[in-house]
């Protein structure tokens, strides 16, 4: 649906990898090329028109993210660089000041490496523990697990809201009811699931999410940081500079602005962050409950042939999702990715960023499919042709 | 094709007098291990190990059977040529022998899948230089 507001799907591609980044409509490169060509000023800054249209455009889209996630106030929405820079504020900014050693990190085998990495740097530095929440066998987090996984000295409980390789959705709301109960701070990361569900921050009660705009529809290089009000309060700033002093005259006087300016140092992506407005506005208008639907249905199609195939190895058969993770049998997943490529078919091969669940699955390397909304039964149809013929992926994968 | 579906020296070495190099692409998953026995400055024997793609399998089969019995200097011209060849410079088709074919992959992703394996051989052999 939808297909004629891309620019990219005019073009004769098969577009399979919206895991990695989505393709953006026409309305969001508008948006960006308006800022370029009509109104290019700085943020906060200057007293004439088109800097006080900057600042306009801006705090909309700030508007914008604050109502489509259901933060209390817009002071609890902070622009970043994307989910890793916001995930990497979090766990350096606000739990570096607060865990000791001893205390305990849960995560997942499946969690992507920004959700990752961050924690074992905390770990490293201030002689926590990461601890890994078992699996069951779809790989899937179960509650069960998660309680059997907690101890006292759990600190914080870290996880992606649908998984990047598996694309589970996790319960985040009961998760997070028996964290609090337990005295855990709960981190969603949200890349995958920000642009395909619902995600509403008071409803599940997060402490924190971080999101990237580019996986909805938005540019590169934009993304959000949300945290409770008071959580922020005590986020330490990683950058200090332009923008977000109030006042300074010596290293003992340093005076900060408020939340949530007091976080976005320097002049932020100004036509990214506009641009992640206008992809709000555009998923707003065809609605979350409709692409959610949409892509469920996609991938059940996409199910139902690949399992008729008998040289395919679906590593997640039940997920609910747009995610399609699989292998050929016998075929290094990059060559079948190169093979799809001379048909111009965009799949991902490898581990996707998610090293850690080679572990788990005992698989090091696999093919990603992962299909938003614009996608159709016929580009499904014309996959699955290409993949059912081994003989055909074997002798042209070179 | 032949050399993905049969590679030649593919295995394990364990013999501790085999210099050993890992040689891994960081942007793709392909890992391989190359070993050799060098002695009297010839490449006595030269295997490889790994998981990696049709390209870089197929490149280090092709890379092992022509570096085999050859001295030092050779191998490391016979390795200079298809560093030559891969990026648009002068290059003796004659001393890369069947390698040559990978002159299709030089403007393509999968230029660095072929060049794995010979980074690990230039590793192990640059080192015996020291």
């Amino acid at each position: 649906m939808n297909r004629d507001d891309f620019p990219m799907l005019k073009q004769d591609i098969i577009y399979l990898d919206n895991g990695a980044t989505s393709l953006k409509p026409q309305v969001v490169i508008d948006k960006m090329q308006e800022y370029y060509e009509k109104y290019s000023a700085n943020a906060h800054r200057g007293d004439y028109d088109i800097s006080y249209k900057v600042d306009m455009e801006y705090e909309n889209a700030r508007d914008l993210v604050t109502e489509f996630i259901n933060a209390k106030s817009k002071e609890e929405v902070v622009f970043t660089s994307g989910a890793t820079d916001s995930l990497n504020m979090i766990a350096t900014g606000f739990f570096a000041g607060l865990v000791e050693a001893g205390d305990e990190i849960l995560i997942t085998a499946t969690e992507h490496a920004s959700n990752v990495l961050p924690w074992f740097r905390l770990a490293n530095t201030h002689g926590c523990l990461v601890n890994f929440i078992p699996l069951d066998d779809n790989l899937h987090l179960t509650i069960d697990n998660l309680k059997k996984s907690i101890s006292p000295r759990t600190k914080i409980i870290a996880l992606a809201q649908i998984t990047n390789v598996v694309g589970d959705v996790r319960p985040i709301k009961e998760i997070v009811r028996i964290a609090h109960e337990n005295n855990i701070f709960v981190v969603v990361d949200a890349a995958q699931s920000i642009g395909h569900m619902k995600v509403d921050v008071q409803d599940l009660d997060v402490d924190f999410l971080a999101f990237s705009a580019h996986k909805m529809l938005g540019p590169t290089g934009t993304g959000v940081l949300y945290g409770k009000k008071e959580l922020l309060e005590n986020l330490d700033p990683i950058n200090l500079g332009g923008g977000m002093n109030d006042s300074f005259d010596s290293p003992s006087e340093i005076y900060l602005k408020e939340l949530p300016t007091r976080l976005e140092a320097g002049t932020p992506n100004i036509a990214g962050v506009i641009g992640l407005g206008a992809a709000i506005e555009y998923i707003n208008k065809i609605g979350r409950d409709k692409i959610r639907e949409r892509e469920i249905q996609l991938r059940e199609y996409l199910i139902d042939k690949l399992i008729k195939i008998p040289h395919i190895d679906i590593i997640n058969l039940e997920a609910d999702s747009g995610i399609v993770t699989f292998n050929v049998e016998g075929v290094f997943s990059q060559d079948v990715a190169y093979y799809l490529n001379k048909y111009n078919i965009c799949v991902r091969a490898g581990n996707h960023c998610a090293k850690l669940t080679k572990n788990v699955t005992g698989v090091t390397n696999t093919l990603r499919i992962s299909l938003y909304f614009y996608n159709t039964e016929t580009e499904i149809d014309e996959l699955v042709e290409l993949l059912s013929d081994k003989e055909k992926i074997v002798s042209e994968m070179i | 094709m032949d050399h993905y579906n049969n590679p030649r020296n593919r295995r394990n070495v364990l013999d501790k007098t085999y210099l050993k190099a890992n040689t891994r692409n960081t942007n793709c998953i392909d890992n391989l291990d190359i070993y050799m026995k060098i002695e009297d400055n010839i490449i006595k024997d030269i295997a490889f190990t790994g998981e990696a793609c049709a390209i870089s399998i197929s490149s280090a089969s092709i890379m092992t059977t022509n570096l085999k019995d050859k001295s030092v200097s050779a191998a490391l011209n016979y390795i200079n040529n298809m560093d030559n060849m891969l990026n648009d410079k002068d290059y003796d088709p004659d001393v890369l022998k069947e390698a040559v074919v990978y002159v299709d992959n030089k403007n393509t992703s999968r230029k660095t899948c072929c060049w794995l394996p010979y980074q690990g051989a230039k590793d192990i052999l640059e080192s015996t230089k020291k």
